[in-house]
């Protein structure tokens, strides 16, 4: 293999219905779309596979890296189709699984139910023990009392254990003993501690996401197993990595030890991919705007890399209401998911104000237009009946639409009750889920002290170029990049993704006292525990590291992130400290607290290949854009009357070629459309960029 | 309709979305910057978004419905001191007055005037409850106002943008936690400050030079919902009263709930005199638990702005336990606040009996402990911390209740973790209580029980504020009522439900928190539903009764 030739990279993306498989030629992709075979998901991998190898003829052997991402873990718990896991816990506190947050997520709702704990309580059994805050042994690990647990673990069924203590963030050696004389007696179970899965303070986080990892683990265990083996058995030869909710890459060893890290594999892919588009655009604040059939994800790209934070929450008793699911503390790509899709049904609230979802009508019935059984309207049968997507091309020209029933559902559920006519009562449906989306932005923009207005938009998934020009609009953002090969966002960007560990460790260190000396001592530590998964996977990589320290004042309760110089530290380090966290309060909070002292609760550190940077594309000479290839009539709600406005085939479009908004440029996957404040170039590499026409910027 | 009136319609209803946005980012702000525990953790604040007429236009949806429209008031309090013509860009002000604040002490009330081109477009305002402020600590045992802590008055903490070093100097000096008191002022004083940045942006994005268009819609929308809600609700008055354990002897709430075409009043005449020490309520904290319990069932979906709260209307008695005038004691004022939901659900369980749950635990159980620390001289050596736990709720007429679960309090629970990184003091258990939750078809929510020891060799206080001790959680429609709260030694000794008292180091304090009110017959449950809760140990009889 020379080395302009790479090997060729297959990335494979598991989701519910379908799996993607993208082979990377190097100078070409090839893709496959086959459905998901949730029973044994390395069926419809290997089938995927086999498609792309056959139809470019490409020898297993010859295949250099395979990188997998898949949501079978975040399914698993959906579905409540996990191990049967007992939690082993500290005498006295049975019950934390679902304690939880003793409060209500909907204050006015006296019907609410909680979320299930993955972990029913006749399964949670107790050992007497105690660590102290500090780490001490308060009472200590009754050791028989352990032992006497194997005949109820038997009993019970279990399949996998889940061990967490009190305290445990700040000494595992009770957990650790504990799991010990475990293995010792039942030596083939599963068995995950709550120091090695989530080593935070905070005893209902850590416990439910050791809880969360111990049922999803041995089947992801399993499935993993079984795909190395069948790759093996097909003459593959190259190493298997795996895609993490974090955006980095990590081995198949790790990922069946900590599953519980690949929750939100997708997702993460889609950021990769705008990290991508960021730099070859030469953008150096994005927002990657991701709007699927279900749901919109939204994520802030700073110098070509995603924000990262160490919460998610995971199945939402209702439906993304903000603390109605399971919390899980690990690395993730920060980024808020809403119910805002293409299939997201519109209706009236009691105020008789159009609310969006957070249901959807999915793939199946499907929005009205699909005319399958869907009733009620949806985002795409209000862009539908505004004349934004073709519908003799809907989807490349493979699902017949019915407008008709679009406006029917339309002017039944939202015009006729608020008297409007169907096209305004649509514009009102799109204007209420364009400013949802914009409202999530913003307020995540703030959450990470950033301001939305001051990025641009890279918009991909199949509904996000249809809307991003109003988002943009919203939000005063005057540029829009839509990538090409937008329709398989994930899977590329799996291709692009570096290999990367994230290491944490609590220890608790006010500046005033600040211990250079210890505080290496970890950082060598957090190195040596990264090294070995990073080397594992691409042993002959320059790496790139990069050191945190979660930082507030002493007495609060939440941290920011304040990030540290590469080389060892000294005493005077403490002042360099305290001046970038006054510098990263004030420019969140406005004002830093005189009085108050510093203190560093957590300190990080992640390990990542250096990828290489994208070649921003260049200047295109301009050229003439060719004829329209058809004309659409677009309802113009502030001038309310319909307007004619051209459509554009992407495939027609070259590079240095400009278009005029409002305009309509029509692909396979997805449609983007361009109202009257923006026109839109072909860059040298084939990407649509939109751009706020000078008169009119914000 | 014409397109220009449709197209405002929808813009007045997309600026009233960026409204609750803007003041849920200035919640996030006060949770993340906060020093107090039981704001950091359990989210006891408010924050909320008022026009020049101090009308109250959105209200973050946090913990605390005591503050729904007990800051609506205080804003109309601040406007009456501080005219608007005097306000400057740059201004803060501040009290605590539990008559023009939210009820007690320790809430902090900022409110910040947002200049836009140099125009007063608006007010913002935001509450968070400090875990000390001196005087005899957070409990019930002082009988007048002034042994409760600090009292600031309506003050300017910042003046043009200048700190009022003053008035920081003197609430440092007159708190058990200088630094963290200070760190929550200065907390507040971010929150209002983004809040207003995020309102002039949404000014400039849509052309907006005043709020009264905006604030006229929202009002007259969320009013008219309301009345449309009510309407469907029969006229006529309708009567409860429950007793509760009270200070020093029982209470009698007594309520009659009036519904009529102006909307629903509830007057609270025939309710017990107010007490010498510390849970009377001032009549804001009233009004602001009945309008809570009035809205879970009339409006649950109407968010909460000076137009949805018109037509809820609340009287009681001056001198009356739910009316108490200064200098009254008012610390412990949740305890009896927190049950006017039940007592107004037993009135609204007449006209709507499928909407309204069984009696519950009601009151937080907040472990308020108070001593020394073994730090060295450097710090402080006292602490105090504020554990906020919780009991069962009320079943409901199609579900059981929830177990461990605050209502109508929204708050957290304080992690274990967290209270024993804060205080020297060791929690050996918190778990949920069998057969604490009323018997029923559906059964009421279960408590807990805690055990707690000092983690070092010196006692520590507990400042005692819990009801349902005497007089449990009633069930409805032939439910039980819920198992009865407890506190006492390990050892053996009752101790009080309310008042400061001491654990010497070594003894163990337990807590039993009450259970909910079970709903419908105890025979008529499904016997899957009981076969699961024997089998998780959360019952230890059938549903009749029988071993």
């Amino acid at each position: 293999m020379t080395k302009d030739s790479p090997a060729p990279r297959l990335a494979i993306d598991i989701g519910g219905t379908f799996t993607d498989v993208v082979l990377d030629l190097g100078h070409e992709l090839a893709t496959a779309k086959v459905l998901t075979t949730p029973d044994a998901p390395e069926q419809g991998v290997m089938a995927g596979i086999d498609a792309v190898l056959r139809d470019t003829g490409t020898d297993p052997a010859a295949i250099g890296l395979v990188i997998h991402g898949t949501t079978l873990a975040t399914n698993a718990i959906l579905e409540r189709k996990g191990a049967v896991t007992t939690l082993i816990t500290t005498e006295g506190f049975r019950d934390v699984l679902e304690i939880g947050y003793e409060s209500r997520y909907d204050q006015y709702d006296v019907q609410i139910e909680k979320p299930v704990p993955l972990v029913p309580r006749a399964r949670r059994l107790t050992v007497p023990e105690r660590m102290d805050v500090h780490g001490t042994a308060l009472l200590p690990l009754d050791e028989q009392a352990v032992t006497a647990l194997v005949p109820a673990l038997e009993e019970l069924g279990t399949e996998s254990v889940a061990i967490g203590y009190l305290h445990a963030y700040a000494n595992p050696d009770h957990e650790q003993r504990t799991r010990d004389l475990i293995a010792a007696a039942l030596p083939d179970l599963s068995i995950s501690l709550s120091s090695e899965v989530c080593p935070e303070v905070r005893e209902y986080e850590r416990l439910t996401t050791t809880a969360a990892n111990a049922y999803v683990r041995p089947a992801m265990a399993r499935y993993l197993g079984h795909m190395r083996d069948q790759l093996t058995a097909q003459k593959f030869q190259c190493p298997v990595l795996l895609m993490t909710s974090g955006g980095g890459l990590t081995t198949l060893e790790t990922a069946q030890r900590f599953p519980i890290r690949l929750v939100e594999s997708g997702p993460a892919g889609g950021a990769i991919l705008a990290c991508q588009a960021a730099a070859e655009a030469g953008l150096d604040k994005v927002i990657s705007f991701d709007m699927g059939g279900t749901t919109a994800k939204i994520c802030l790209i700073e110098d070509h890399q995603p924000h990262k934070a160490r919460e998610f929450e995971v199945d939402r008793a209702a439906r993304f209401l903000k603390g109605s699911g399971l919390p899980l503390r690990i690395p993730v790509i920060e980024m808020v998911e809403i119910g805002a899709g293409g299939g997201s049904i519109a209706r009236l609230d009691a105020l008789n104000r159009i609310t969006i979802g957070p249901d959807s009508a999915g793939a199946d019935p499907g929005p009205a237009a699909y005319d399958r059984g869907g009733d009620r309207p949806t985002i795409t049968d209000a862009d539908i009946l505004l004349g934004r997507i073709d519908p003799g091309h809907f989807a490349g020209g493979k699902l017949t639409l019915a407008p008709g029933q679009s406006d029917a559902t339309i002017k039944r559920d939202i015009g006729d009750p608020l008297d409007l006519t169907p096209p305004m009562a649509a514009y009102g449906i799109t204007e209420m889920v364009d400013e949802t989306m914009a409202n999530a932005a913003r307020v995540h923009a703030v959450e990470q002290g950033r301001v939305a207005a001051d990025h641009a938009i890279v918009a991909f998934g199949g509904a996000a170029p249809l809307h991003a020009a109003r988002l943009a609009d919203k939000l005063s953002i005057d540029t829009i990049v839509v990538p090409t090969n937008a329709g398989v966002g994930s899977a590329v960007g799996f291709l692009t993704a570096p290999v990367a560990y994230e290491v944490v460790r609590s220890r608790n260190m006010r500046l005033r006292q600040f211990d250079p000396s210890l505080v290496n001592s970890i950082i060598d530590e957090m190195h040596a525990e990264a090294s070995a998964v990073v080397d594992a996977a691409a042993p002959t990589a320059e790496t790139v590291e990069q050191r945190i320290a979660y930082m507030r004042y002493v007495g609060q309760g939440h941290e920011i992130v304040v990030p540290l110089p590469n080389r060892p530290l000294t005493d005077a380090d403490a002042e360099t400290l305290q001046a970038e966290f006054d510098r990263q309060y004030e420019a969140l909070y406005r004002r830093t607290i005189p009085t108050a002292e510093v203190e560093v609760l957590t300190w990080g550190l992640t390990l990542s290949t250096a990828a290489p940077a994208p070649e921003p594309f260049g200047e295109s000479p301009p050229r003439d854009a060719p004829p329209p290839a058809a004309t659409r009539r677009l309802f113009d709600a502030e001038a309310n009357r319909e307007i004619e406005i051209p459509l554009y085939r992407r495939p027609d479009l070259a590079p240095g070629m400009t278009i005029d908004g409002p305009a309509i440029v029509a692909e396979d996957e997805t449609s983007t459309f361009l109202n009257s404040r923006f026109d839109a170039t072909i860059a040298a590499n084939g990407y649509l960029i939109l751009h706020r026409k000078k008169e009119t910027a914000a | 309709m014409s397109g220009t009136s449709a197209m405002d319609t929808i813009r007045m209803q997309v600026m009233w979305n960026r409204l609750i946005a803007v003041v849920e980012e200035q919640a996030q702000t006060l949770i993340r910057t906060a020093f107090s525990p039981i704001v950091r953790e359990c989210g006891d604040l408010s924050a909320g978004v008022f026009d020049r007429q101090g009308r109250m236009l959105a209200q973050a949806v946090t913990g605390t419905p005591g503050h729904v429209n007990s800051m609506a008031e205080s804003v109309h309090h601040f406007i009456r001191h501080f005219p608007l013509e005097t306000m400057s860009e740059g201004d803060i002000y501040i009290t605590n007055d539990p008559w023009m604040g939210t009820g007690h002490l320790n809430d902090f009330v900022l409110t910040t005037p947002c200049f836009r081109k140099g125009e007063l477009v608006a007010l913002f305002s935001c509450t968070s409850h400090l875990t000390d402020i001196g005087g005899i600590g957070t409990g019930p045992d002082g009988t007048d106002v002034h042994m409760e802590g600090i009292y600031i008055p309506m003050l300017k903490l910042a003046d043009r943008g200048v700190m009022n070093e003053t008035l920081l100097a003197m609430v440092r000096a007159n708190t058990r936690q200088p630094v963290e008191s200070e760190g929550d002022v200065y907390s507040l004083a971010a929150c209002n400050d983004i809040g207003c940045t995020r309102l002039v942006e949404m000014m400039d994005e849509f052309e907006l030079d005043s709020l009264d268009v905006l604030a006229d819609y929202i009002c007259t929308s969320s009013r008219d919902a309301v009345m449309a809600e009510i309407a469907k609700l029969p006229n006529g008055v309708y009567r409860n009263s429950m007793r509760i354990d009270g200070y020093d002897g029982p209470l009698d709430l007594v309520a009659a709930l009036t519904i009529d075409d102006n909307g629903i009043s509830v007057d609270y005449d025939g309710t017990s005199p107010m007490s010498r020490y510390g849970v009377n309520v001032p009549s804001a904290y009233t009004t602001a638990y009945t309008s809570f319990g009035l809205g879970c069932v009339v409006s649950p979906k109407i968010p909460n702005n000076a137009g949805s709260l018109s037509p809820f209307t609340v009287a009681a008695p001056e001198g009356s336990i739910l009316n108490a005038p200064y200098p009254a004691a008012v610390c412990a004022r949740h305890v009896i606040g927190q049950m006017l939901p039940d007592v107004v659900f037993g009135c609204l369980q007449q006209v709507a009996p499928n909407l309204v749950p069984a009696e519950g635990a009601s009151c937080l159980w907040n472990l308020t402990f108070r001593g020394e620390t073994d730090r060295g001289s450097n710090e402080s050596t006292l602490f105090a911390v504020t554990a906020v736990t919780n009991g069962g709720t009320g079943a409901r007429p199609n579900k059981d209740g929830l177990s461990a679960t605050a209502y109508p309090s929204g708050v957290k629970g304080t992690p274990v973790e967290i209270n024993e990184s804060v205080a020297p003091v060791i929690f050996w258990r918190k778990e949920f209580r069998a057969d604490s939750g009323g018997a029923g078809e559906f059964r009421g929510g279960l408590g807990q029980v805690l055990e707690i020891e000092s983690a070092i060799d010196k006692e520590f206080e507990m400042l005692a504020a819990f009801d349902r001790i005497d007089h449990p959680a009633r069930g409805r429609n032939g439910g039980q009522d819920g198992d009865r709260g407890a506190v006492f030694l390990k050892s053996g000794e009752r101790l009080k439900g309310k008042g400061t008292q001491r654990i010497a180091a070594g003894e163990r304090l337990v807590i039993h928190t009450p259970g909910g009110g079970g709903f419908g017959n105890p025979a008529t449950r499904d016997p899957v539903r009981q076969a699961a809760d024997q089998r998780n140990g959360l019952a230890t009889a059938s549903a009749d009764g029988d071993d």
